[in-house]
């Protein structure tokens, strides 16, 4: 670095003392930091390139077997089958119906299930009724379940209730089984607010729900996303809950990409599987481009405060 | 006079951490009261109990002549300003001056009256189409008791509202909240741990230690006559002298070195020779040089240490093993080592028992 400002100048060359910003320098652990980064997206970026141009082969370039090689004629034919024509089982109507079962089921867990989420933890960190840490204990020993204990006897319980095989049955399924991570969500990124502005608004006369849908509810927009993100993944991603719970008209697209690349009639078509995995993995992959740097904000909010 | 808060025997027990111990209250109409105490004494807790927003494990609270033990914060007839603001940050500061009366359903052109003659009193009129993060600290402080002076209240509850700001803005907010008083006359009840803000805003102090009330007086009578030795070294910066000696005829020995008393007004008996008793000698009580002399209790000392603070400076020094110090004219240009006659009035020193505590 050569320095020309005027106080170094009036030093002899060999005596100048540090001052201003300090230098820069690459060091060999910062190489061996970016060496590692580069060399990780790398491993896990190629299989989604080889994906993505198998999917726009034709299935005798595919024959080839140049799994690296781009496509010699690009064709879109294998997503519009994909999409409408691929056969699940008895049925050739593609990935679509799957798609919009997907988003039946996606959008009211979603919000039935941030809406109650967000109460319960309004309700454990600012009213501290009686067992409200029996209850949160409960809920966050809830989070460490393994799903598949309680799976036998939620279908006897829905079958009880006639709820079995049907869409509200999926949705109460993802409603109950996201409760514990998103009230603990919920619950920390409310203790993290000064209790002070609970008590103002409690001097200021306002009740249990007052305080939660005009002071606290505005406030929980950069939470809200958070729950959001994590619950469109999880339910698009489902395919457990999705193929015992839902029923085979309401399969979710999870559980109808599994059928069209099992298939095992006829020859496999590499590039229609691809697409449709693409396809299916679309919905998430978006939503975590959108609203990434809002995803690991709140993660952190709510990791950093207990 | 009707008391206009009156708290009788309220306790508050944490699990088994007893907050409050069965404690008296009575604050009249109009009075400032100032709650002070170190962190911890449980000053704050009252302050919320008062306010509703705790509830108390036994006792009972009055408002106005109502029991209001079991009411809502509401219904108290209280307004409240907090440490840090707690202004909510969605809303405009006139939406903050006008949420609780939007809640309570007052009529639109009430609560335009009432928050324009708010944001009159406090000169934030400028302010009420901004957010709160777009307001300094004093100003978000404003509008906080701006959104008590809405409420109409009987009782306003300060919970250390000055400390967060800094030390210039701080003095400057003291004079408006005495000033607030003066024009409303209402009844204030104000939480702090600094003792300059108590001295200066109080009309009444109570000190408060392990969630008893130590002293419940006047400024002046708390600095001058302290209860106990708590008080007495809470109280006043810097902080008093204390010297442990024996009673002897009308001096207190203290290391051999027998300090004269004569003229100390006792609150009961005199102590009989041999008890072991705390002489408290402020320093800024003490002086120096022919003034010193013509005090009625005069003595020689060597100064150890020096502390200079602009307007004095305090010197330290010895009386037998026990560190004593006393404040002195800057100009006097004092210095470690010198040889000084230093004296005080003992009808303004203070006595207590060493074993128990209280004022003799």
């Amino acid at each position: 670095m050569t320095d020309t400002s005027a106080p170094a100048m009036t030093l002899p060359a060999d005596a100048r003392e540090p001052q201003g910003p300090k230098p820069h320098r690459i060091s060999p652990a910062r190489i061996g930091v970016y060496g590692f980064l580069l060399i990780s997206a790398v491993f896990f970026l190629i299989p989604l390139y080889v994906m993505l141009v198998t999917s726009f082969k034709t299935m005798p370039e595919i024959r080839l077997g140049h799994l690296f090689n781009l496509p010699q004629t690009w064709t879109v034919q294998p997503w519009i089958d994909a999409w409408m024509n691929a056969c699940t089982g008895r049925d050739c109507n593609g990935l679509s119906p799957g798609f919009w079962n997907s988003v039946k089921i996606a959008v009211p867990s979603v919000i039935v299930s941030i809406i109650i989420a967000s109460i319960n933890g309004y309700a454990l960190s600012f009213w501290r009724y009686k067992f409200a840490n029996v209850f949160f204990g409960l809920l966050v020993f809830g989070a460490f379940v393994p799903y598949q204990v309680v799976i036998y006897p939620l279908i006897m319980a829905l079958r009880q209730v006639h709820l079995f095989s049907t869409l509200p049955g999926i949705i109460i399924i993802h409603t109950i089984f996201g409760m514990p991570i998103l009230t603990i969500l919920f619950r920390n990124y409310y203790a993290a607010m000064p209790v002070e502005l609970f008590k103002a608004a409690r001097v200021d006369g306002a009740g249990f729900w007052q305080v939660f849908l005009r002071i606290m509810l505005p406030m929980s927009v950069p939470i809200t996303i958070v729950a959001v993100i994590l619950q469109v993944t999880g339910i698009w991603n489902d395919f457990l809950f999705g193929v015992v719970f839902a029923g085979r008209s309401n399969w979710p697209m999870t559980v109808q990409l599994n059928n069209i690349v099992n298939t095992t009639t006829g020859t496999r078509a590499y590039n229609v599987d691809m697409a449709a995995t693409i396809v299916t993995a679309a919905v998430p992959l978006v939503v975590y481009f959108i609203s990434g740097r809002w995803f690991v904000r709140g993660i952190a909010a709510g990791a950093v405060k207990g | 006079m009707q008391p206009s808060v009156s708290i009788k025997e309220l306790s508050l027990n944490f699990g088994s951490v007893n907050v409050l111990k069965a404690l008296d209250l009575d604050v009249f109409p109009g009075e400032f009261l100032v709650l002070l105490g170190p962190s911890g004494c449980g000053k704050s807790t009252l302050l919320n109990c008062i306010a509703g927003l705790l509830d108390v494990s036994k006792g009972q609270i009055h408002i106005s002549g109502k029991n209001v033990t079991w009411e809502e914060p509401k219904d108290r007839g209280i307004g409240m300003v907090f440490q840090s603001y707690a202004l909510y940050p969605q809303m405009s500061v006139e939406g903050n001056l006008s949420f609780g009366l939007k809640v309570a359903g007052f009529k639109k052109d009430e609560i335009g009256t009432r928050v324009k003659r708010a944001s009159e009193i406090l000169q934030i009129e400028p302010l009420l189409g901004r957010k709160p993060v777009e307001l300094s600290g004093g100003q978000r402080q404003r509008v906080a008791i701006g959104r008590a002076l809405v409420r109409d209240a009987d009782v306003f509850l300060f919970d250390e509202p000055l400390s967060n700001l800094d030390a210039k803005l701080r003095s400057e907010l003291r004079v408006e909240i005495k000033r607030l008083h003066q024009r409303l006359k209402n009844t204030m009840i104000y939480v702090t741990h600094d003792q300059i803000e108590a001295m200066t805003l109080a009309d009444r102090i109570a000190i408060m230690k392990d969630g008893i009330i130590q002293q419940l007086d006047t400024p002046h009578d708390i600095y001058n006559k302290p209860v106990n030795l708590f008080v007495a070294g809470f109280i006043g910066s810097p902080s008093m002298n204390f010297l442990t000696g024996k009673m002897k005829g009308d001096t207190v020995v203290v290391d051999n070195e027998p300090v004269g008393i004569k003229g100390y007004a006792y609150d009961n008996d005199k102590p009989a020779d041999g008890t072991e008793v705390v002489l408290g000698v402020r320093p800024e009580h003490v002086s120096v040089g022919d003034a010193g002399k013509a005090m009625p209790v005069s003595f020689g000392l060597e100064v150890e240490i020096v502390e200079p603070m602009g307007s004095d400076t305090l010197a330290w020094s010895r009386i037998g093993s026990q560190p004593f110090a006393f404040r002195c004219d800057s100009e006097l240009n004092v210095n470690t080592g010198a040889k000084l006659v230093v004296g005080f009035d003992p009808a303004r020193a203070s006595m207590f028992d060493k074993a128990e505590g209280h004022r003799l």
